[in-house]
């Protein structure tokens, strides 16, 4: 019987989640060479250590394949459409942090806003006889956001990387992605709108409302919280 | 359940399919009595086209797939949009269509609804009184919901997007007003929003909105200069910026749109309720406003043709602003619900979409109107109706959590 621990598998924020563990004296082990996702929790029982991707994370948590994950925000409000239901955000880990936000062109002088950037989808459509494309990964957010701001006439484009390439490339006009320091943008001429802001996302230890809770479990989970000093059960069973 | 289908627990073989299919022969009969052609438009439509005319919930929720040679496809959404662009390469006008077939959607994990559902629906176009046939579309729709065995009880609502039309012809000011309030008439926030922003309380331009405006006055080689310190990137170009800023100027120099009208705009749009009474409110209202006036003698002769066909139209519930969040209705507008089964969407719904038939037909329009039956809800509402007789229970077993507190979106309207 064991709770199953989903972490990021590489990168910066498999370093940085497991210096956050081990700070709370749970050690994660690479159970062999660096490049082998496989690996062992020490320091408390019955956790068992599940290495992958941080975009497969939530998918996991919402199947209840995962009790617990780390995963930045942005990825779990993506890729669970309701996630409040099947997802506890228990702790911001205070690494990891990302802005979702909404870019164009620096040189459009004339937008500042959502509201400009609709009227400009409007101009565009009539001028260039399709709709003004938003290149993104986060299509379910972006979208989300943009009919609460009321924009018309644009199409989401997918793009899964160097997003902030496309309009440069003249494959879209404009891009809803994350930045933290805003470097890359203005590297490729981009601005942020003034009320462009997303969401703001963090790394999170998050608990799965999906996955089996039976009592052995939950003690175990009570351990562990006792470890890292965050609550996870309490939130766990307010499942409805 | 492999045997479920959209709202009906085993439709698909045996007993329960063999009503359904008496249910949409019944209905197919009534529409062909009413002298509508068969119809059947592709299931697999070319998505570029299509989806350029829904709005972006519809487009969202297309099951999009591609194919080598006809490149990207969708699964129909609807019926009208493919029917009106098999009319307009085909048909010879004036025309009625009648078809029955399967729509689908993509819905959210969590969703109860359904992926796949029927529709059975009918569409006229081209008639030569229009206001004839709004009502004769309303009304075969009713009779589609209500003349089967068991019909459950219907309650109807109506609303006229020619009225918002006809209250944004009376804002001054640049056509360009009037248009943008036009896009997003379907979208009642952001229209608010956009007519507040014509007003008194429009916002001071901050700094930036400032140095722009400034740039424009000074004239086009300085204005050429302030875009010009950033390099320019994209397809939209220099001079697609420059007439933008040379508008912001333009209309940040405009007198304001009088409050008074806001209101007038506003108070119109919040008429609800039977539709004697709301037609009695509208007509306080065109005294001020008398652009508003043609579509409110439209609406009294609906009622009349309404009443003709034995429809109860003084008491038939009105509202204003209802058909707001479809895009492609800009008329008359209609659906019925089940008030004994809340859980349900609308049975049925329809109204008046013109403009679509000139976004399909080339600069060609027709006038059009049309409105679908769900089959299936149709059944289902039916059995709520006998479940509620026998066990008096507010709603049926196994409705979805919180669904029957909550009517359904009004996209599902025509949907």
């Amino acid at each position: 019987m064991t709770i199953r621990l989903g972490l990021p598998s590489k990168g910066r924020l498999r370093d940085k989640t497991a210096a956050w563990f081990a700070e709370r004296g749970v050690t994660i082990e690479n159970a062999g060479a660096e490049r082998e996702y496989a690996g062992r929790v020490r320091g408390v029982e019955g956790v068992e250590l599940v290495l992958l991707s941080a975009a497969e994370i939530p998918r996991e948590l919402a199947a209840g394949r995962l009790h617990l994950g780390v995963t930045g925000e942005d990825l779990v409000q993506e890729k669970i459409p309701d996630w409040r239901r099947v997802v506890t955000l228990a702790a911001p880990l205070g690494f990891g942090h990302a802005d979702l936000i909404v870019a164009v062109p620096a040189a459009w002088v004339d937008v500042e806003t959502m509201s400009d950037l609709d009227a400009v989808a409007a101009d565009f459509r009539a001028r260039h006889g399709f709709s003004l494309r938003v290149a993104t990964k986060y299509h379910l957010l972006a979208r989300r956001f943009f009919a609460r701001h009321g924009v018309a006439d644009y199409r989401l484009v997918d793009s899964q990387g160097a997003t902030e390439g496309v309009a440069k490339n003249r494959t879209a006009e404009a891009i809803v992605d994350i930045t933290s320091s805003g470097e890359t943008l203005r590297a490729n001429h981009l601005k942020i709108l003034a009320d462009g802001l997303i969401l703001r996302s963090q790394a999170n230890l998050c608990v799965s409302r999906a996955a089996p809770w039976d009592a052995p479990r939950r003690a175990l989970a009570e351990r562990l919280e006792g470890a890292l000093g965050v609550r996870l059960l309490e939130k766990a069973s307010a499942t409805p | 359940m492999a045997a479920s289908r959209a709202y009906l627990p085993g439709g698909r073989l045996g007993a329960g399919l063999a009503e359904l299919a008496a249910e949409t022969a019944r209905i197919n009969a009534l529409f062909a009595a009413a002298g509508a052609v068969a119809v059947e438009p592709e299931t697999l439509q070319p998505a570029d086209i299509m989806l350029e005319l829904y709005g972006e919930d519809i487009r969202a929720r297309a099951f999009v797939t591609h194919d080598p040679v006809a490149g990207d496809l969708v699964l129909r959404p609807d019926f009208t949009a493919p029917v009106v662009r098999l009319h307009m390469a085909h048909g010879a006008t004036p025309a009625r269509y009648a078809y029955c077939g399967p729509v689908w959607r993509r819905q959210e994990p969590g969703s109860s609804r359904p992926t796949e559902y029927l529709q059975a629906g009918v569409e006229i176009l081209g008639a030569e009184d229009p206001i004839e046939a709004d009502a004769e579309a309303f009304d075969l729709i009713r009779r589609a919901l209500g003349e089967g065995p068991d019909a459950p009880e219907l309650s109807a609502l109506t609303g006229d997007l020619a009225v918002a039309l006809a209250m944004i012809d009376t804002v001054e000011g640049p056509e360009r007003r009037r248009a943008a309030l036009r896009r997003h008439i379907w979208r009642p926030a952001r229209f608010r929003a956009l007519l507040e922003s014509f007003g008194p309380a429009r916002p001071e331009p901050g700094p930036e909105r400032r140095a722009l405006l400034e740039a424009v006055r000074a004239g086009d080689e300085p204005l050429r200069r302030h875009i010009r310190r950033h390099k320019l990137v994209g397809l939209r170009g220099l001079d697609e910026i420059m007439q933008r800023a040379r508008q912001l100027a333009e209309d940040a120099a405009l007198p304001p749109l009088d409050p008074g009208r806001i209101a007038l705009i506003e108070r119109a749009l919040a008429v609800r309720g039977p539709s004697a009474r709301s037609l009695a409110e509208l007509r306080d209202i065109a005294a001020e406003a008398p652009a508003l006036t043609p579509a409110l003698d439209r609406m009294e002769a609906r009622l009349e043709a309404l009443a003709r066909r034995g429809v109860d139209a003084a008491a038939l519930p009105f509202d204003a602003s209802f058909g707001r969040a479809l895009e492609y209705y800009d008329g008359f507008v209609f659906e019925f619900r089940a008030p004994a089964a809340p859980h349900l969407p609308p049975l049925g719904g329809g109204g008046r979409y013109d403009a679509l038939t000139r976004r399909l037909g080339g600069g060609r329009t027709l006038p059009a109107v049309g409105g679908v039956v769900r089959p299936e809800a149709l059944i289902a509402a039916r059995r709520a109706a006998c479940d509620d007789e026998g066990a008096g229970e507010a709603g049926p077993p196994g409705a979805p959590e919180g669904a029957a507190s909550r009517p359904a979106p009004a996209e599902e309207t025509r949907a």
